[in-house]
């Protein structure tokens, strides 16, 4: 029989990057005193150093408030959302784990791309949603603007909703009241089968893969044997509890309603993904709870180590980033001109980026990528149709029937001034019209169908300088669509550099040809003889530029026998050199694949 | 036998493409800098922590800059004589002073050649007026002549004159101005640098506005010069210098030889006994007792290489057998063949060297050739 848990509120914060629900999060955290003061970090949650330079949230995380009102005692389960639409499916999970979500509006800027999307999504979930306009301490905040948006855009009373600047803590209590008395408690059976929520799995080299869940229905306590019910797989739970902000706190059980963790000595994410549902064996549900999917990467690359010796290092740190990314995908691949490699799938353009510079910054690793490239797929002639996410499985032309290319259900929020600006971005990138909204006197709703392939290298970038930072941009995938491919090649000095090959719609080559040839030529140093730069569809060479030869380099003066310098000067031509890739004679820098990837930068 | 070097770091005026150390020319301040460089030749208390048991003879003095001639005649022979009185110094020494057209007279080439100076050298940059003006040179081509014939005059024959190639609004034909000046006036030796454009300087803020000669352009003048002086008798022997035979600045050789040297003075390098030290950028420091400080070790076969690749003479592979008492590095060679099919190197069963179209590139010809 469910049971109203009425000593329990199961929440989410969602904005729009940047309105602030970290740091919300933390003043929540601080006066609960679920963190004492004194070690209080800016922003506690948000763990990774990437996600405290960046202002993101990359993974979801859950923490457990313990707060009273009138005389009774409450336990807040604060379950974080990541911050990104590749992370899309991470947060519909969190959400899927609340009764109620906390929308803060930063009353200096409004309602924004992802406060709408947000907002739609935790509708999609039936939550209830707590309005909260923050940052009222700026100078240039209108909460009274903000709070009539609210009801025009949302529908919500913006009139109630607590007015609070999280950065100074001013009237965040108001906060944890309206969560109290407006999101309601969760229900459940604990003795019905056990039905448990994953919204989140982290590795740790120590206990293996902690699993966050939401108990819907049951109770799962150490010793039970836990079932993954999408994957099948079981194992025996070493020990459930409860979140504290930076630590965990064992239990002897969870029960519906309660959100926690479990451990059970599992090896890798992938076996516990988000989204799944937890059983036991003794007593197995009959049914998932709703909504599992398999995240798919979307966007793909081939990252190299810059140093062919640290391929084995590069395989390792892949490895260990993916025992806690079930959404990263590589597998081994060559290149003529890179040598060996990994093809990796992400989830989006800042996925990539992130895990990039992790590799980068965590493991230390020197890399070359390749450009991101999405799935197409390929229908032969002879009835076949191929899914190419590497640009050199591209077939040859004549057996093509015809390609498709995903396509995206893009959706941009601009101050109406930029309407046209936008527009023209949107049509250069091959965009489909498809609506437009006006949702207040100063904000425009832009509805396009983007083909994932132009918003993948710098359409947030280009948007972003456009329009002076003042639109925003959230986009979901919608399907595949009949589109004319051509694959360009880049030949160095006459030979095809194959890491360097993209597949692109028709009417962009020639454009993009002429762009990519100005570039390389530009970042490829001279060298003693002269480079050819030519891009070339099949056969057909459509642009072309030349590097010219270098005729001097020279140290003309030794001054006051200063011998060093000139030694220093030889070492360091010699380390630069060891930083580029040799193909055939020519030398590449890293710069210039780095270059082509952003190609609109002016 | 070793080389001198005293630096003299003061100028009239800094020029705009000058990135060397140098302050603006004050007499008290000079005149106690020239104490202090007494002081050290005298009690080598400066450099002593390198210099302890090194038997000093100089067969090289060399007066740079800085504009040495800017402290004049007299202190410059004060030097001297200190320094002929503190070391051995052999009776044919070369004793170089770098001299400002502007700030030499008469008197002053007199009262060097007493005090011994046998060579000067002159930066003269250009014969332009035109190209001498945008340089910052204060002097015109009427008073180089002039220094020249006082220097004659006074029994300096052996000079040199620095030029420069690649300036603004030089073209070959300017520069064939600047040379015929050079052979009609006699010169024994010519400096010609090509202009680079170095960081915290004003022409490096200046560059986009500067009416530089391409780059092309300026390798075309440097090949130009080459061939020119050489029709003239005077011959290049190292990248930037070039000398009617036996005219050769002995005391710069030392550097390209890999010999030793001792350089007193704010930036001034040493090389003694394998160790490479220098004094710090700061003259008031070098006045009050600063010490030398220790750069590199030096002397090691790939540093002969580097240096003995910059002139003409190359690299001969059997001194270097009998140098380092090994086999000349093979893969060297290989590499070396590669550019000679360029036309950027010769190479034949003893000898390496690079050619005129080499030394341009050189910094790239070096830096792969010494990675073997």
């Amino acid at each position: 029989m469910k049971v109203k848990k009425d000593n329990i509120r199961n929440f989410s914060i969602i904005a729009h990057i940047d309105h602030g629900k970290s740091t919300l999060a933390d003043r929540l955290l601080e006066i609960t005193n679920t963190v004492a003061k004194r070690d209080m970090q800016q922003q506690i949650l948000d763990d990774m150093d990437l996600e405290r330079e960046r202002g993101i949230t990359i993974k979801a995380h859950a923490v457990t408030l313990n707060y009273s009102l009138d005389g009774k005692d409450y336990e807040l389960n604060l379950i974080d959302t990541p911050g990104h639409v590749d992370f899309n499916y991470e947060v519909s999970r969190s959400l899927a784990a609340c009764e109620g979500a906390v929308l803060i509006v930063d009353s200096t800027q409004g309602i924004e791309a992802q406060t709408l999307a947000n907002t739609y999504l935790a509708l999609d979930h039936d939550l209830e949603l707590v309005p909260v306009i923050n940052k009222i301490d700026l100078p240039a905040a209108d909460p009274d603007t903000v709070a009539k948006d609210i009801e025009e855009i949302i529908g919500l009373d913006g009139s109630s909703a607590p007015r609070v600047s999280a950065k100074t803590g001013k009237n965040v209590e108001a906060v944890l009241e309206e969560i109290i008395n407006l999101v309601p408690c969760p229900e459940g059976d604990d003795d019905a089968p056990l039905k448990a929520l994953v919204f989140d799995s982290v590795y740790d080299n120590y206990k293996g893969v902690i699993v966050y869940v939401r108990i819907m229905d049951g109770k799962i306590k150490p010793g039970d044997t836990m079932r993954m019910m999408a994957t099948g797989a079981e194992f025996t739970v070493v020990e459930v509890g409860k979140m504290a902000a930076t630590s965990l706190t064992p239990t002897k059980m969870l029960c519906a309603g309660e959100v926690g963790y479990i451990t059970a000595s599992i090896k890798t994410v992938r076996d516990a993904r988000v989204g799944d549902t937890v059983t036991t064996a003794e007593n197995p549900a009959s049914e998932p709870l709703e909504g599992y999917k398999k995240v798919n990467p979307m966007v793909f690359c081939g990252i190299y180590p810059a140093d062919g010796a640290d391929y084995e290092a590069l395989k390792e740190a892949l490895e260990k980033l993916q025992l806690n990314d079930a959404a990263l995908s590589f597998e081994p691949e060559t290149s003529g001109a890179l040598g060996f490699g990994f093809r990796c799938g992400f989830l989006g353009l800042l996925h990539l980026e992130i895990i990039q510079e992790r590799l980068e910054r965590e493991y230390n690793l020197d890399l070359v990528s390749t450009v991101p490239s999405v799935i197409y797929k390929i229908h032969m002639r002879n009835g076949d149709v191929l899914e190419i996410d590497n640009p050199t499985k591209y077939p040859d032309p004549a057996e093509i029937d015809f390609s498709e290319e995903p396509v995206t259900d893009a959706h941009i929020f601009s101050p109406p001034e930029y309407v046209g600006t936008i527009m023209d971005l949107c049509q250069e990138r091959r965009g489909v019209y498809r609506g437009m909204n006006y949702i207040s006197s100063d904000r425009v709703e832009i509805t396009y169908d983007l083909p994932l392939n132009e918003i993948i290298y710098d359409f947030f970038d280009a948007l972003k300088s456009r329009t002076k930072g003042y639109a925003s941009f959230d986009y979901e995938l919608k399907g595949y669509a009949r589109s004319n491919l051509v694959k360009l090649d880049v030949l160095l000095n006459g030979s095809a550099v194959d890491a360097l090959s993209f597949i692109i719609h028709s009417d962009k080559a020639y454009g993009r040809a002429r762009k990519i040839a100005e570039k390389l030529k530009d970042n490829i140093p001279r060298q003693m003889f002269e480079i050819p730069v030519q891009i070339a569809i099949g056969g057909k060479i459509i642009a072309r530029e030349t590097v010219k030869a270098l005729r001097k380099d020279v140290l003309a003066k030794c001054y006051g026998g200063d011998i060093t310098r000139k030694k220093k000067l030889l070492e360091k031509q010699k380390e630069g050199k060891k930083r580029m890739r040799s193909f055939g004679t020519v030398e590449v820098p890293q710069e210039a694949f780095m270059a082509i990837l952003k190609l609109d930068e002016q | 036998m070793k080389g001198l070097y005293i630096h003299i770091p003061f100028c009239r005026s800094k020029c705009p493409y000058c990135d060397f150390y140098s302050l603006r020319y004050n007499e008290d301040f000079s005149k106690r800098y020239c104490g202090a460089l007494i002081d050290e030749i005298k009690s080598g208390g400066r450099t002593r922590d390198f210099t302890k048991n090194t038997d000093f003879e100089f067969d090289t003095v060399y007066f740079g800059g800085g504009t040495p001639s800017i402290i004049g005649g007299d202190n410059i022979s004060e030097i001297l004589k200190a320094v002929k009185s503190c070391y051995k110094i052999t009776a044919d020494a070369e004793i170089t002073a770098e001299c400002n057209p502007s700030s030499v007279s008469f008197d002053f080439f007199r009262k060097a050649a007493e005090a011994g100076v046998n060579r000067i050298s002159l930066g003269m940059q250009s014969a332009v007026d035109r190209e001498r003006k945008a340089l910052g040179r204060i002097a015109d081509k009427e008073k180089v002549k002039e220094a020249i014939k006082n220097s004659k005059d006074n029994g300096i024959t052996n000079i040199s004159l620095d030029i420069m190639l690649g300036v603004p609004n030089q073209t070959i034909k300017s520069l064939d101005e600047t040379i015929d000046f050079c052979i009609e006036s006699g010169v024994t030796h010519i400096s010609a640098y090509m202009l680079t454009i170095e960081e915290n300087t004003p022409f490096y803020k200046l560059q986009k506005k500067l009416p530089l000669p391409k780059e092309e352009e300026t390798c075309e003048m440097y090949l130009h010069t080459i061939d020119k002086l050489k029709e003239n008798g005077i011959f290049q022997y190292e990248i930037s210098n070039f000398a009617k035979p036996s005219f050769e600045s002995r005391h710069n050789l030392k550097y390209w030889n890999d010999k030793e040297y001792l350089g007193l003075g704010p930036s001034a390098h040493s090389f003694i006994g394998g160790r490479r030290f220098y004094f710090s950028s700061d003259t008031e420091a070098f006045v009050n007792g600063g010490k030398a400080v220790f750069e590199d070790f030096g002397g090691d076969e790939k540093e002969y290489l580097m240096l003995r690749l910059r002139l003409t003479a190359g690299v001969d592979i059997s001194k270097f057998k009998e140098k380092f008492g090994k086999d000349f590095p093979l893969k060297l060679k290989k590499k070396a063949i590669l550019f000679k099919d360029k036309g950027l190197l010769n190479i034949n069963d003893n000898n390496i060297s690079l050619t005129p179209k080499g030394f341009l590139v050189s910094n790239i010809i070096i830096s792969e050739l010494l990675s073997y």
